[in-house]
């Protein structure tokens, strides 16, 4: 918990400093080339650009904790809204893929566990690894050519008509899902395979199997529930990535999502929006990590119990 | 049919073979033998020879890559290798069970004790309150205190003996006719051990159940078991009633293992350990004459070149050619001892320790894991320290080494000279007097550095040797070790473990040490190696004047090695004195229960001073004497109130005990004095008895 404030912390001075580097005149790149000096000076003036560097940096992250992240210098508008709209899209996109990457990735690893070194898994884990290596905008065009263009059963953008209710917008996630889940299939479907192979191989199964208890019940009782531990702590930790890390996919598929908004904010120098977006991008990451660190606890009774002993 | 059923487990010619390199490789070789019902039948032979694969051919939990190559296992006259995979699981269910080291692992730590013994009820039909009442009564069974508590908890909040009471009630829970015990006491300390085997022991007068009872242990093996019978490269060498076997061996491979371990009346001033030269042979060997013929001294021609037939000697079975001449066997060490000892006692002191203190903080409590410890160590000898696992033995040997700083105010002395407490304050020379010996010298030991690299480093870093000096110095290491030039180019685990563990001496003795600790440096190895390495540190010793701290579990190794020993209880020490006296008695209450819990093939009483409950917590240790809450010759309140001092008994001797020497030698001549706190245990072996 404080480790996570900590690098949240060092997270918003890097961001903080990142903006400061990077090169050109905010009032000159907001009033473009032709504005005369004094306007651009009176810009930075009033965008508080000539305080001390610890003074700036102390009134952005006090504003941002109370909700305030500034205006954009783009849209002239509070930043909030635009990273909370892409936020909101953001986890609509994650929380699709996830659903769809989570069961089958476990039920893959499990699969290959229980046959492991047999022909269903060896098809699993290279069938996984191969398509974990294949970067996601080459499987996404893949995708596109074939199920929105040649087959014509999924929409090729992810922009939804404005009144869509929820299984419409469900059906437009589809196909940018479909990347993102097959770069994590194998992800998954690795980590709980090998951790179905090492409880299936240790001794508490060993002890359940000459219990004489069914092979389904030594499977869903003793073995899976050792077994997924590591998993769960490798998914939870991913999500920190489907909800912030998609520039590439939410380009591809023209999606108003966190990274796009980001991708673009950093093109157009708009700081504001820059600094705001990946500090929340920072902060999801952290949160995930965090739930995932408690799953892990909560699940294990070896650290949950720690205390009593 | 009849006869067959008769018997609980009959193997007929059992050969099981590994796939390892697309070649199946034999490790057992038409084995056959049969346990009667209500029998217990030991299986004996050093690690390799094939005893755990019994076990898991018994129950058909072989590895993937292991098979039955060829012989029939029946269980309760049942073939186990033509049962489909329901009748495989009633069988597992119903008739037979497997209990086997490291019970930690055993269960499974993500469910509760209860569950785990409740879904063994559940397959029997029973369910809900019943299945729940059957546990708790099978937890009584086992002697487990606050068996309600215990359903509630996880594994890992037991200690190691609960856990192997509660896997031995999981297993006792279907009430099978066929137990397989697979070095169920191993890892367990002495006194935890002795407890085990009792309730083994006494669960067995009230159950049916066959026993197959697998160890490396033969001092176990002889108290828990009928017959007996000792493994060889996946080979039957010998079998026999145990007190037959052990006392009157007819086969080499029997009689070199029974001389390998240290007696209680050795001692490494009076002579060395026998030996076994060369090594088991690999798994799945060409074996063409007896297996045991490249390592005996007896073999001939015939030994090499024709298989010896298992020779039936009326009631016992001998697979040798000159069974009856196999005790002729010819010592392959000898027992002379090389450099003679410095005479006990007059040697001055290398080592003073004095009012040491270490306490760890954490958890919002404080652990006192070694409190007011002062002894001192000769130069030349050996102090043995022993106790219970928790009892500070490690804690000290880190504190002699600097790895964890001492509290304040005590006081190490090196060579009359003060020791600065921390490793990083200490000098060169310091350093490499004060050199130890783990256990396990796997983790010990670099894995990617060739056997000559690791040790040029340590005489490099310890002897600051250079060049040719080093290259002699190297060599003459090398050969004190008996280690030879071609072990030098090779990775430690290319090695086998005594080889090993010969390394790690090798290293410790690199810079020519004032003091070696060893911890627990044979616990890991067979009897044999073992022997082995007690031979050399003795020699090593002798020859170069070195102290050792040795700590070990095994009372009998601590015995052959040490010229004076300390009784460790709650990081406190509750005897200090001779070896010989400390072993002889009288001594103080703990260190006559730690002697009597050691199984031993000399001794032979059969009542046992047991000691109540666990080793309290450290962080939370007793009022008074630490000793009175499990204490059997308690005199009452006064020991719940004072801690005795450590008196000085006799010279040399002290005892941390209220009750005075005397009166200590009375009550123990008199024997275990209280009828209510001893275990009375059938005596096995009358044949012993009488001996």
């Amino acid at each position: 918990m404080g480790l996570s404030l900590i690098s949240l912390f060092l997270l918003s001075v890097m961001v903080f400093i990142g903006g400061q580097v990077l090169p050109g005149n905010v009032g000159r790149a907001i009033l473009g080339p032709l504005a005369d000096q004094q306007a651009v000076d009176v810009l930075n003036e009033s965008l508080g650009l000539n305080r001390p560097l610890l003074v700036q940096y102390g009134s952005w992250i006090w504003n941002f904790i109370q909700g305030d992240m500034g205006t954009s210098y783009v849209f002239r508008a509070p930043v909030s809204g635009f990273i909370v709209d892409a936020l909101g899209n953001s986890l609509k996109l994650a929380l699709v893929a996830f659903l769809m990457v989570v069961p089958v990735g476990i039920l893959g690893g499990v699969v290959a566990a229980l046959n492991v070194d047999r022909p269903l898994d060896r098809i699993i884990s290279i069938g996984g690894l191969s398509m974990t290596v294949l970067p996601e905008f080459v499987t996404g065009i893949v995708l596109v050519l074939i199920l929105g263009i040649w087959l014509g059963w999924l929409p090729i953008s992810a922009a939804w008509p404005s009144d869509a209710g929820f299984f419409t917008q469900l059906y437009y996630l589809i196909l940018p899902a479909l990347p993102l889940f097959l770069s994590l299939f194998g992800y998954i479907a690795r980590m709980t395979r090998s951790g179905m192979v090492e409880a299936l191989d240790s001794d508490y199964t060993r002890t359940a199997v000459l219990k004489g208890l069914p092979w389904r019940t030594v499977v869903w009782r003793h073995v899976l529930r050792n077994a997924l531990l590591p998993t769960i702590t490798v998914v939870a930790t991913q999500a920190g990535y489907l909800i912030g890390g998609l520039v590439v996919i939410e380009t591809l598929f023209r999606y108003q999502g966190i990274g796009s908004l980001v991708y673009t904010a950093a093109s157009g120098k708009d700081f504001p929006m820059l600094q705001a977006g990946v500090l929340t991008i920072g902060i999801v990451y952290t949160v995930a990590t965090l739930v995932a660190d408690i799953l892990y606890s909560l699940l294990n009774p070896r650290i949950r119990l720690r205390a009593d002993q | 049919m009849t006869d067959i059923a008769a018997n609980a487990l009959q193997l007929d010619n059992l050969s099981v073979a590994y796939r390892v390199g697309r070649r199946d490789r034999a490790v057992l070789r038409d084995l056959s033998f049969t346990i009667a019902r209500g029998e217990a039948y030991g299986l004996v032979g050093e690690s390799g020879c094939g005893k755990s694969t019994v076990a898991l051919s018994v129950v058909r939990y072989l590895p993937r890559n292991g098979k039955v190559a060829s012989g029939t296992i029946s269980l309760d006259g049942q073939d186990v290798m033509r049962l489909g995979p329901e009748a495989l699981r009633r069988t597992r269910a119903e008739r037979v069970a497997m209990v086997y080291q490291d019970p930690g692992k055993a269960l499974n730590p993500s469910i509760r004790i209860g569950r785990q013994l409740t879904e063994v009820f559940e397959l029997g039909g029973l369910s809900g309150q019943a299945a729940t009442d059957r546990a708790l009564a099978m937890l009584n069974r086992v002697r487990i205190s606050d068996p309600a508590g215990v359903m509630q908890r996880y594994p890992h909040q037991l200690s190691g003996g609960m856990q192997q009471r509660v896997a031995i009630a999981m297993a006792l829970a279907k009430d099978p006719s066929t137990l397989i015990l697979d070095e169920p006491t191993t890892g367990l300390d002495a006194t935890v051990e002795a407890e085990v085997l009792d309730l083994i022991a006494e669960l067995r007068r009230g159950l049916s159940a066959s026993i197959l009872f697998i160890s490396h242990n033969l001092a176990v093996v002889s108290r828990m078991c009928d017959r007996v019978g000792v493994l060889y490269a996946g080979i039957l060498v010998e079998e026999g009633p145990t007190d037959v076997v052990f006392n009157d061996p007819r086969h080499p491979y029997t009689v070199a293992l029974l001389r390998c371990l240290p007696r209680g009346d050795q001692r490494k001033d009076q002579g060395r350990l026998d030996t076994i030269p060369g090594y088991l042979p690999s798994i799945g060997a060409t074996i063409k004459g007896c297996a045991f013929a490249e390592r005996c001294a007896l073999a001939t021609d015939l030994c090499h070149t024709t298989p010896p037939p298992l020779h039936d000697l009326g009631g016992r079975l001998a697979r040798c050619h000159y069974h009856e001449r196999a005790q002729e066997l010819p010592r392959a060490t000898p027992a002379r001892v090389e450099f003679a000892m410095p005479p006990a006692g007059q040697s001055e002191a290398v080592l003073r320790v004095d009012g040491l203190n270490k306490t760890y903080h954490g958890h919002g409590h404080a652990l006192r894991a070694v409190k007011d410890l002062s002894l001192d160590l000769r130069r030349g000898q050996t102090l043995g320290l022993v106790g219970e696992s928790g009892s500070g033995k490690t804690t000290f040997a880190r504190l002699l080494l600097g790895l964890v700083s001492p509290d304040q105010g005590g006081h190490i002395e090196l060579d009359g000279k003060a020791l600065a407490p921390r490793l990083g304050d200490r000098t060169d020379a310091e350093i490499k007097a004060l050199q130890i010996v783990f256990q396990n010298p796997d983790s010990a030991l670099n894995r990617s550095h060739s056997i000559r690299h690791l040790l040029s480093r340590a005489l490099k870093r310890l002897a600051g040797l250079r060049g040719r000096q080093l290259q002699d110095r190297l060599d003459e290491l090398v050969r004190s070790v008996r280690l030879t030039e071609r072990h030098l180019v090779v990775k430690p685990r290319q090695l086998s473990g005594g080889l090993k563990q010969r390394v790690a001496i090798a290293r410790a003795f690199a810079g020519d040490p004032r003091i070696v600790v060893c911890d627990e440096p044979t616990s890991a190895l067979d009897v044999s190696v073992q022997a082995a390495i007690l031979n050399l540190l003795a020699d090593l010793q002798s020859k170069q004047d070195a102290s050792y701290i040795f700590i070990s579990h095994d009372l009998a190794v601590v015995r052959y090695l040490s010229d004076r020993i300390a009784v460790l209880y709650l990081g406190r020490i509750m005897e200090l004195g001779p070896s010989e006296e400390v072993f002889a008695g009288p001594h103080h209450p703990y260190t006559e229960a730690l002697l009597s819990a050691a199984p031993s093939l000399d001794r032979r009483e059969n009542t046992r001073i047991r000691l109540d409950g666990e080793i309290p917590s450290a962080a939370n240790p007793p009022g008074g004497c630490v000793f009175h809450t499990r204490c059997p010759r308690k005199v009452g309140a006064i020991c719940e109130t004072t801690e005795p001092p450590l008196a000085e008994a006799q010279d040399g001797h002290g005892i941390r005990c209220h009750i005075p020497y005397a009166e200590l030698a009375r009550l123990q001549r008199a024997g275990a004095a209280r009828p209510a706190r001893e275990t009375s245990l059938p005596a096995a072996h009358p044949a012993l008895a009488e001996r």
